[in-house]
C-alpha cells in the first residue's frame, strides 16, 4: 500500500494518521476500551480552555476570566508502516462540545459505548453524532458477559436510524473491541458506497 | 498533597511555574489550524541560532525525528495542545520540521483506504 507521503524529496515517509473517537456517559468504558487496544500505555493530553471557548459569551465576565483544563485520554494503533489510528476518548462532560467539535472535525468514525443500566447516558454521544454527519455505531459493553436486552431493544429505546449498527461487546477485551472497530469502519464503506 | 502552614501550595501542587501560554509570548492561535492527529518530522538537525526559540522548540525537534502526531507530542511534552500548536507553527516558519496534515474528508471517503483500515483491523 502506498500511503505514506515524503514531505519532502528523498525525505522520510510520512505515514497517514487517521482518527477514531470513542465516546458514550461516564463510566460506560471508554478508557479501558482505548487501552485495550492501545499499542502504547494511554496517553493523556490536554486543552486550556478559556470562558469564551465554553459558551460564555458575557462581556461583563472578561475581567474575571477563567481557564479550564480538559483531558483527553488517546491511544494508537499502528496498522501498517504507512497507516496509523489513533483512538481518542471523548471528554465526558457534556459542556465541552468545543472540543468534540475539534475531535469530530476529519474524523473517521466513532463508537458510542453504551451501558444499559444507564442507557440514556449515551444519548448526547449519539445526538452529537447524528448532528454533525459523523458516522457511528453503538457498542454495548457487557461488563458482566450477560446482556438482558437484545440488540433490537436497544436500538429501538435509543431511537437511532435505521443502518445503525448496534453491536455487543466487553471493553476490556482487546478482540472484541477491535470487531467494534472492524464495524464500525464496514458501516462507513457502506455508507460512502451508498452515497455514490 | 505538600501544603505548606499557610496553606501555600508546594511542588507540583502549586501548578506550573510557567503559565503555559508565557512561552508561547501570550499567541494561543497558529497561523494554520493543526489537526491533532497531524504528523510532524523534523527535518533539520537543530533550531537556528538567534531566533528566538525555546527549550521546548528544541524538544519538539529532538521528538520529531521520526514520525509522531501532535496529540503525542503535547502529551510527552506536558503542554496544552493550543501551545504545542504554536510551538509547531514556529519550526514550520524556519523549516524545521515539516507537517503531513491530518486527511479530507474526500481522502477518508477513499474505498481503499477503508478496506486497507479493516483489513489491518482484522490482523491485530
Amino acid at each position: 500500500m502506498d500511503f505514506g507521503r515524503s514531505e519532502q524529496p528523498g525525505g522520510v515517509e510520512v505515514p497517514l494518521a487517521l482518527k477514531i473517537l470513542i465516546a458514550g456517559g461516564f463510566g460506560a468504558g471508554k478508557t479501558t476500551m482505548v487501552g485495550a487496544l492501545s499499542e502504547i500505555p494511554t496517553l493523556s493530553t490536554e486543552e486550556v480552555l478559556s470562558d469564551a471557548g465554553i459558551g460564555i459569551d458575557d462581556v461583563t465576565a472578561i475581567d474575571r476570566k477563567e481557564t479550564t483544563t480538559v483531558a483527553m485520554d488517546f491511544g494508537r494503533i499502528t496498522l501498517k508502516d504507512d497507516l496509523v489510528v489513533y483512538l481518542f476518548g471523548t471528554p465526558g462532560q457534556d459542556r465541552f462540545w468545543f472540543l468534540w467539535d475539534e475531535l469530530a472535525s476529519g474524523a473517521l468514525g466513532a463508537v458510542v459505548l453504551a451501558d444499559t443500566r444507564r442507557l440514556t447516558d449515551c444519548f448526547p454521544s449519539v445526538d452529537y453524532f447524528e448532528r454533525h454527519g459523523t458516522p457511528f455505531i453503538v457498542a454495548v459493553n457487557c461488563f458482566h458477559s450477560v446482556q438482558p436486552h437484545s440488540v433490537a431493544e436497544i436500538a429501538a429505546a435509543l431511537d437511532l436510524d435505521p443502518g445503525v449498527p448496534v453491536v455487543l461487546c466487553d471493553a476490556r477485551d482487546r478482540l472484541s473491541s477491535r470487531d467494534a472497530l472492524v464495524r464500525l469502519v464496514q458501516h462507513v464503506l457502506h455508507r460512502t458506497v451508498a452515497a455514490r | 498533597m505538600n501544603r505548606g502552614p499557610g496553606g501555600t501550595w508546594y511542588d507540583d501542587e502549586a501548578g506550573p511555574v510557567v503559565r503555559p501560554y508565557a512561552m508561547t509570548r501570550g499567541r494561543t492561535r497558529p497561523v494554520q489550524d493543526l489537526d491533532v492527529v497531524a504528523l510532524i518530522l523534523a527535518v533539520q538537525d537543530s533550531v537556528p541560532v538567534g531566533g528566538g526559540f525555546e527549550p521546548e522548540h528544541v524538544h519538539i525537534l529532538e521528538s520529531a525525528r521520526r514520525p509522531i502526531s501532535i496529540a503525542e507530542l503535547a502529551a510527552h511534552l506536558d503542554l496544552p495542545l493550543g501551545v504545542v500548536r504554536v510551538l509547531i507553527d514556529d519550526l514550520v516558519g524556519a523549516g524545521c520540521v515539516v507537517v503531513r496534515p491530518a486527511p479530507t474528508t474526500a481522502e477518508l471517503q477513499s474505498r481503499r483506504l477503508l478496506e486497507a483500515v479493516i483489513d489491518g483491523l482484522r490482523a491485530i
